[in-house]
């Protein structure tokens, strides 16, 4: 420490530390007045750039959504109205691939998504516009590694998602070919969005019945599920005893039978 | 004679003096017992068996059998501070906690699988060859019954740990109790001691699993042996082999040493299984509450059957007398598994009656040569895997891009379309064999040279099977059918009414094969060109 500290005094007289010391103090000032004049000029900046997004997001909207959900969002026969359902649920739907829907079979499926960030961001912009909804989620804001309780959020998991998702998260089959989707790999945002927002088969769970303390436990929990290695040697896909009793007759008894056979054509 | 060899002669002779085992021991220890892969497969569940009890004993010294509240504060920290039965607590803290203990948990539950799968391969073996012909009915009885205990006791096993997935089972297993109509509730009530889940009876499913049980498999298993060493084993037909004598080698030394090694064979797989895969991953289901439950709850697979019966049930339910029969519960949960394991365990003596044949019978049938038998075995396999299909139809759905109704309603419609097709095809099936059978007696065995004679005609040469193999192909006799008299002496019609007729035509179908070759055919054919 020491040996730093004289280390740093012994450039004190260096002939570039007074520029030096010039441009910090400039810099210093010349923010602090940005910072101070951006706060009072945000507002109308903001309002202008809001709706530069929306009338964005409404040329997107028509081009690409309005086929099926109209073109005032009103929703037709094939698909929902979209006034009321807020930015997160186009900020799910989109951010994930599932709409644009590429074919419209049970359900959408999680894809590449078709718009970038800019655009999806835009949409949900639009739709936001429309009526009030569930405002879209900063994945900086799901603060999971920071709060939440892993256990607790194990317990909230099975009493509330683990009947369609499968005790470990892995997804699992719904009625007529709809399936609720593996949560292994889903960002956090998007567990966080689908749970305010209840997409497809899925309830909605506001924050009344899951708070947003427990939505971060659950989220938490299914982290740890997913970077948990596999504790007893090949996980078997975490799907329960059909696969155990496949390998048990398939390599357990497959094997034993094998050296039967071995053991009982060496004797002739 | 050296000092040893006398040391041991004096103590080989105290012993004989006194039990007089020499002779008993020179008797057993000589006795012959046939060699074949297929008489392996009880072998397997033999020494599955004592695996389990083995790696059970490990597990009761920590296992608590108890559904007192705790919470949980070992080394799996997911579930820290959760509450949870002692039992539940108890088998994570083997899991994680105790040195080995959560290999011995694995090795035990994949025995306990490749017991189940063994016994019922064992079974097959002895139901498609005819072993549990006269003398051996009665262990085809111990059998079927080691079968039925052993689904049971694996049930009861996995359902100790107290987690969600096998709450989830005893649950079901409640509800099947009370469709009993009238007596149901109050049994269900006597077996949990109150409503479910209850406090008791996680302690009294571990007596039962681990002392009433197994106890019954031992004493069962002992008879099971023994009648087979009494009754001697059979053999397959061959040359040299009758129905009075047994071919094979001595149990000392052949049987001793390949039985042994095959016993540590047996346990190496099953040690290696539960090495490197992963089985019943319980502290992932987490512990059991009645109020949750996990997508793709499955039993394991020697019960996923009833449950793909119970799963494809229509939903029936009649009420009278303020009673509420559940027949979506009884006739999937009770009546047919009834009906199955019945028509299983009385299955020598419904063929002996339908054939009429009571005599001994220790030589095998080959399967093919009795197709009625092996049609009607492959039809209740195909019966057993079309509602196990249905047991996992949620599972098929999602990694087969399957929708779960059709499924079901493929497995609905399947149940009773599939095991006669299944039935009409191996029966067919074993005749083309038979003939194919009949055809390499008779005509050799095509060898695939071709060779051009000196007047340019093209012949394939076939080469004629051995004496050894033309008797194996063509020993097994050819049955005829019972002969039900129209009338009989006095002129009464149809004497033996209804049944007379039914069984005359069980038997008609029962002898339907291709005959053998004959001598006298092989004659005319040994005479001719070939």
């Amino acid at each position: 420490m020491k040996f730093g500290i004289a280390k740093l005094s012994s450039y004190r007289r260096h002939r570039f530390a007074a520029p030096a010391l010039l441009l910090v103090a400039l810099l210093g000032v010349g923010s602090t007045f940005s910072v101070a004049s951006a706060l009072t000029a945000s507002k109308a900046e903001t309002q202008s750039a809001m709706s530069t997004q929306v009338s964005e997001g409404k040329q997107i909207f028509e081009r690409g959504c309005s086929s099926c959900h109209g073109l005032n969002a009103e929703g037709s026969k094939i698909a929902p109205a979209l006034i009321g359902v807020g930015a997160a649920s186009v900020d799910f739907q989109v951010g994930t691939g599932r709409m644009p829907m590429a074919d419209m079979s049970q359900q959408a499926m999680r894809k590449p998504p078709v718009y970038n960030a800019e655009q999806s961001a835009a949409l949900a912009a639009y739709v936001a516009s429309l009526a009030p909804g569930p405002a879209s989620v900063n994945e900086a804001a799901i603060t999971w590694q920071r709060d939440g309780n892993t256990a607790q959020g194990g317990e909230l998991f099975r009493t509330n998602c683990a009947m369609c998702h499968n005790f470990a998260g892995q997804g699992g089959a719904l009625s007529q070919g709809k399936y609720a989707p593996t949560l292994m790999g889903v960002e956090a945002k998007y567990i966080y969005e689908a749970m305010i927002t209840g997409p497809q088969s899925m309830p909605i769970f506001n924050d009344k019945t899951i708070s947003p303390a427990e939505k971060l436990s659950i989220i938490k929990w299914l982290k740890a599920a997913q970077s948990e290695p596999s504790l007893g040697g090949a996980s078997l896909g975490r799907t329960g005893p059909v696969t155990e009793g496949l390998l048990a007759w398939v390599l357990g008894l497959g094997i034993l039978i094998g050296i039967a056979v071995w053991l009982a054509s060496k004797a002739r | 004679m050296k000092k040893s060899e006398k040391i041991a002669g004096n103590v080989a002779n105290y012993v004989d003096e006194r039990t007089g085992a020499a002779k008993w021991l020179k008797k057993n220890l000589t006795k012959v017992f046939p060699d074949h892969w297929s008489f392996m497969l009880g072998e397997v569940a033999l020494y599955s068996f004592i695996i389990l009890l083995l790696t059970g004993t490990f597990l009761t010294f920590w296992f608590d059998p108890s559904m007192r509240e705790v919470v949980y504060n070992g080394g799996y920290q997911p579930l820290s501070n959760v509450k949870m039965s002692a039992a539940y607590a108890s088998s994570l803290h083997i899991s994680f906690d105790v040195r080995g203990g959560l290999l011995m948990r694995q090795i035990h539950h994949w025995a306990a699988l490749i017991f189940m799968a063994a016994m019922i391969a064992h079974l097959m073996r002895v139901f498609f060859t005819g072993a549990f012909r006269k003398p051996r009915e009665a262990n085809w009885l111990i059998g079927v019954g080691l079968v039925t205990l052993g689904i049971v006791e694996g049930f009861l096993g996995y359902s100790l740990p107290d987690d969600l997935l096998s709450g989830t089972g005893l649950r079901i297993a409640e509800a099947i109790l009370q469709a009993i109509p009238v007596a149901g509730s109050y049994l269900a009530f006597f077996a949990f001691g109150g409503a479910f889940p209850g406090h008791v009876f996680i302690p009294r499913i571990y007596t039962v699993h681990i002392l009433l049980l197994p106890g019954i498999f031992l004493a069962l298993i002992t008879v099971h042996l023994m009648l087979v060493w009494y009754q001697k084993h059979t053999q397959y037909p061959g040359p040299g082999r009758t129905e009075k004598n047994v071919v094979g080698y001595p149990l000392m030394p052949v049987y001793m040493a390949k039985a042994g090694g095959f016993f540590f064979i047996v346990f190496g797989v099953t040690a290696f299984l539960g090495a490197v895969a992963s089985i019943n991953p319980i502290w992932l289901y987490g512990p059991y509450t009645p109020g949750q439950i996990s997508a793709g709850s499955q039993p394991d697979f020697y019960m996923g059957w009833l449950d793909g019966l119970v799963r494809m049930s229509p939903p029936l339910e009649t009420h009278a007398f303020g009673h509420t029969i559940s027949w979506n519960i009884l006739i999937p949960g009770l009546i047919v598994p009834g009906i199955l394991f019945t028509g299983m365990a009385l299955y020598p003596f419904i063929e002996s009656w339908m054939t009429g044949d009571k005599r001994e019978h220790h030589l095998l049938d080959r399967p093919r040569n009795n197709p009625n038998r092996t049609a009607l075995g492959a039809m209740s396999i195909a019966f057993m895997l079309v509602i196990l299909i249905n047991g996992g139809n949620d599972l098929i759905a999602t990694h087969f891009y399957l929708t779960i109704n059709q499924i079901m309603w493929f497995t609905r419609i399947g149940v009773f379309v599939v095991p006669p097709i299944v039935f009409i095809i191996t029966k067919r099936l074993c005749l083309a064999l038979q003939r194919k059978d009949r055809e390499i007696v008779l005509h050799g065995r095509e060898t695939g040279r071709l060779v051009m004679l000196p007047h340019g005609e093209f012949i394939e040469v076939h080469e004629e099977l051995s004496a050894e193999k033309k008797y194996t192909l063509t020993q097994h006799e050819q049955p005829r059918a019972l002969e039900v008299p129209d009338t009989d002496g006095r002129g009464v019609r149809n004497p033996q009414g209804i049944k007379g007729k039914l069984r005359a035509r069980m038997s008609q179908a029962h002898v339907e094969q291709v005959s053998a070759p004959s001598e006298s055919e092989a004659k005319a054919l040994e005479s001719g060109h070939h």
